[in-house]
Parts: C-alpha cells; structure tokens; sequence
C-alpha cells in the first residue's frame, strides 16, 4: 500500500508557500499519497489569484538582503512589494519553480487539496476566488486522511 | 552508455528535476533506460534517494563541468 503524507499549510507568505507545496509534489513523485490541509493564511496560496502572496523582510532578520537595511526603512509604502518582486526573480534566476507550476504540478500528480471551511467562513472568502479541483472540509476531514498517515507535518 | 530516451533537466532547481523524471519514467516502457542531464547539485543525493524508493535503477551518474548525468532503468 502506498505511504501517506499528510500537511496542514497555515502560512500565506511566499518563504512559507513553498514548503507544502514542494513535500507534497516530491511525495506525490514518490508515490505517496497526498493531502494538503489549508488553513488560515495558508487558504491564501488556494486562490487563483496569487499576487497576495508575498514576502517581507520586516520582522525577519534572517532573510538575505543585498544591502542591510534597517526596520524603519523596511516599513515604508513599496518595500514589501519590491522585497516580493526581488525574490520572485532571484526564484527565476535560479530555476526554483513558480507557486503556481508547483501548485498545478501537485494537482496533477493526484495531491488532494482542502481549504479549511471554518477559514472560509471566518475570513468571508468566496468559493469563485479558489482554484478548481480542491475540497472544503473541517479538523475532521483532516484526520481521517492524517490518522492513517506515515508522515505528518504542520507548516 | 545506451539509453532510449534523454531528459533535458539544466538550470532546474529542486524539486523540479524529479518531477520531470517522474513524468518522462511514466511514458517510457519497463526496463528502458532514461539518460537525465541536471545542474542542481542536490540532484545527485535526490536522484539516489528517488530511485532506492520508488524501485527504479541508477545504472551511472558522473558529473562533467557543472553538469550532473544519471542512467536510470526503469523498473519492469
């Protein structure tokens, strides 16, 4: 029987966007079978619109940057965009895929997506603004898939 | 080293090169050798890992200037 990998993606930026999507189409290449779990921001990367899926420097003093930059110019108007931009195209440079290939990728390979209805609810999101193909489901439609899984993770 | 199919994975980035691999494996035969070209360093520990788990063969692999080559055999 083939192994279970099981994810809850709770984060909407671009640095946290990648991981679920990543380990699942990897695992689906691998032939697990595949549930993603959105939650919260992470409902964002469901969308078909991908734009609001961004990074910022502010508050991450891990994040490379060409030029150190201080937390006071971080925040003004324009700086989360052009981080946003910067690292998109530094992905491009270096054949990192984008969102939305991996996002499509993962939907091929079988991965089965499912939007945290609850979120849906609470964030008053519209089932027309998500991709096709996915499920709306609660906690329990999660452990029904996870309780059986071999590798659980929370992202 | 003879092959009947060849993948072009330069200047893919993980985990790209294995999901093209994947995908040219599901439309090649039993047993028919698949010649993968990559520049992702990763690719050499990931191309061993991915074989060793899904059953499939790594013949070879060597690296000529930046650039990684694998034979993988199919499974039959």
């Amino acid at each position: 029987m083939a192994k279970k990998l099981a994810i809850i993606a709770s984060k909407g930026t671009l640095d946290w966007a990648y991981p679920p999507f990543i380990l699942a189409s990897t695992a689906a290449a691998l032939d697990y079978e595949v549930q993603i779990f959105f939650t919260f921001y992470g409902l964002t990367l469901l969308k078909k619109d991908l734009d609001g899926v961004k990074i910022s420097p502010l508050g991450n003093p891990a994040m490379p940057m060409p030029v150190p930059m201080p937390n006071l110019i971080q925040m003004l108007p324009g700086m989360e965009s052009m981080a946003t931009m910067m690292m998109k195209q530094k992905m491009k440079d270096k054949g990192v895929a984008s969102l939305e290939e991996l996002r499509s990728l993962c939907q091929e390979a079988g991965v089965k997506l499912i939007a945290c209805q609850m979120t849906v609810d609470l964030f008053d999101f519209k089932k027309e603004d998500f991709i096709d193909g996915i499920e709306f489901g609660g906690a329990a439609t999660f452990f029904e898939f996870a309780g059986e899984a071999d590798v659980s993770l929370f992202i | 080293m003879e092959f009947d199919k060849e993948l072009d994975a330069r200047g893919l980035n993980c985990p790209l090169p294995i999901l093209r691999v994947k995908k040219a494996l599901a439309e090649l035969a039993g047993s028919k050798v698949l010649k993968v070209v990559a520049t992702d360093a990763g690719s050499v520990k990931d191309f061993q890992a991915f074989c060793k788990q899904t059953g499939n063969d790594l013949l070879d692999s060597g690296e000529n200037n930046g650039e990684y080559t694998f034979f993988i055999r199919k499974r039959a």
